[in-house]
């Protein structure tokens, strides 16, 4: 079997305040991991359960206190290597206002592949196949200043696409969307997923969201507590509502009637598993 | 308000003004702007309002545009020309108390405003014509060879790029917090100078402190995109030299003659 593209093992991490005086926050507390190529996982959990901080491990912005993590076989330690590690894995961040460096669309998405010194017909061709991809050639001409919050976050990703990294993490990327934008942008990120094989990682509060993964990994106080296909994380509501999550409508709707005595299939996620497994009970 | 600044917006298209390479551009706009302090005579200056006027019919940009441009500048070409009217000795023309207003004064009045309207309606003209990030690469290339004496070009042009990127979202933020602080009963538009500067505090703080968070972000946006600096880096867009930029020169090359020789005319 091939090697897992990340590998996460007892991976601790705190934060040192400001204030010398104060213990440091221990933000993960011993979390392991392994992400097969391809995969999509979501990762869920709440404010300050330290979801960004093992994002921010999986590209070497942050390195393990102990513990370690492997990308593709390289310890996110060794700073020779730090580049081929973010060239391998992309990393999107919440605000994408915050993550655009220049002021036309084509020549943001060109950024990274400049920085790493691509020849620059290659770099035009990236650029082109990533605004494909995430559906924004139209804009390419345009002034990022002047797009949407779902089209700025598009062009975000395809600037990280136009290195043609093999996995993708995404750090709450919907969460200054309005729905359509987070529609789109759920949209692209299964693209990338089915269509171009990619590793998603994607970061979330959002469980409709994480329903769309393969795997959901639930994190509480910097531990992970549940990791698993989504059916049957969501099918844990009383778990899920202990830690401050929420489940999707459909699964606490099945949720709720398996409590009255319906009988249920525990592994309700979507509308149609809903109307489906309802329209059955009902023939029955 | 702060939406009106149109130095340094860029205006898409494809003429030949578009087309040019921006070092060239960048290199005849300092040429006019050398000129326009040489000359003197009025056939001169009717040339380098002759040459504007085609420049701006070439790329397609507007009267309406040119005036928008002007309008922060008006206060600065009234106060040079009224300056130079008063100011000047020469045949008079009229005096009442001190004050007196010469031919001379009156020449060099008109001559000073058409020399700011242009140098402003010129400079502007490379930034309507010329994307920044083109701005900022043909400055990064033509200050080249004074990395050598380690002088932070890359830095400079990155720098450069960043800011114009920024102010448009900067520019919305402060109308953000504009619009908190003043359903927070903020007053900004009443009281005497001291008071509106004092005012101005509640709006500058929360400005410099997302302008802080902004730049950590974008700093670490940057490092996952593999940025380390101008050393080793390509770029996408290649910049070559062609026939439009050898025509611009000849062109610029024999009004800047023209105009230099209109000095000597006998007139």
């Amino acid at each position: 079997m091939k090697e897992p593209i990340i590998q996460v093992k007892d991976l601790v991490f705190s934060y040192q305040s400001s204030d010398e005086s104060l213990p440091p926050h221990r933000a993960l507390r011993g979390v392991s991991l392994e992400v097969p190529e391809g995969q999509f996982l979501a990762v869920l959990g709440h404010n300050g359960c330290g979801k960004s901080t093992l994002a921010k491990h999986l590209n070497g912005i942050l390195v393990p206190e102990s513990g370690q993590v492997l990308i593709d076989g390289i310890d996110t330690r060794d700073d020779d290597r730090i580049f081929d590690i973010r060239q391998i894995v992309g990393m999107v961040f919440q605000n994408p206002d915050n993550q655009i460096v220049a002021t036309i669309v084509e020549e943001d998405v060109a950024f990274a592949p400049e920085n790493m010194g691509v020849p620059p017909a290659e770099i035009r061709r990236r650029v082109d196949w990533a605004l494909e991809t995430v559906n924004m050639q139209k804009y390419r001409q345009q002034a990022t200043y002047q797009l949407s919050g779902g089209q700025k976050q598009r062009v975000a990703i395809a600037g990280i696409l136009a290195m043609q990294p093999r996995c993708i993490v995404l750090d709450e990327p919907t969460a200054m969307l309005d729905p359509h934008g987070r529609r789109r942008i759920l949209a692209t990120i299964r693209t990338l997923n089915r269509e171009l094989g990619m590793t998603v990682v994607l970061i979330t509060h959002y469980m409709d969201e994480a329903a769309q993964a393969d795997r959901v990994l639930v994190m509480d106080d910097g531990a992970v507590v549940m990791d698993d296909i989504p059916q049957r994380v969501f099918s844990r509501v009383t778990e899920l509502q202990a830690i401050g999550l929420d489940v999707p409508q459909p699964s606490e709707l099945a949720f709720q009637l398996r409590r009255q005595g319906v009988e249920l299939p525990y592994d309700i996620l979507t509308v149609d598993d809903c109307v489906t497994a309802l329209a059955h009970l009902l023939e029955a | 308000m702060i939406r009106d600044i149109t130095i340094g917006q860029y205006f898409t298209g494809h003429s030949a003004l578009h087309r040019m390479d921006p070092r060239t551009k960048l290199v005849l706009t300092i040429a006019y702007i050398v000129v326009l302090f040489l000359t003197d005579s009025l056939p001169g200056y009717l040339l380098a309002i002759g040459l504007l006027v085609l420049c701006y019919k070439l790329a397609h940009i507007g009267l309406k545009v040119i005036l928008r441009s002007l309008k922060p500048v008006i206060p600065l070409v009234l106060f040079t020309g009224i300056l130079n009217m008063f100011f000047i000795s020469g045949d008079v023309l009229w005096h009442w108390w001190i004050f007196r207003i010469t031919q001379q004064g009156l020449y060099f009045a008109a001559i000073m405003s058409v020399r700011i309207i242009c140098l402003i309606a010129g400079t502007s003209l490379l930034t309507y014509t010329t994307s920044p990030i083109a701005l900022t690469d043909g400055l990064e290339r033509l200050l080249a060879p004074l990395a050598k004496l380690h002088f932070p070009v890359h830095e400079l042009a990155m720098m450069m790029t960043i800011t114009l990127r920024f102010i448009p979202t900067l520019v919305e933020e402060t109308d953000k917090i504009m619009s908190a602080q003043k359903s927070r009963g903020a007053d900004m538009e009443t009281g005497g100078l001291i008071k509106r500067v004092k005012a101005l505090v509640p709006i500058l703080i929360p400005l410099f402190v997302s302008s802080f968070r902004r730049a950590d972000e974008l700093a670490l946006a940057m490092e996952c995109r593999c940025y380390r600096g101008g050393e080793g880096r390509t770029r996408m867009r290649q910049l070559h030299m062609g026939g439009v930029d050898l025509a611009a020169t000849a062109v610029m090359a024999l009004i800047c003659a023209g105009i230099i020789l209109c000095n000597y005319l006998p007139l």
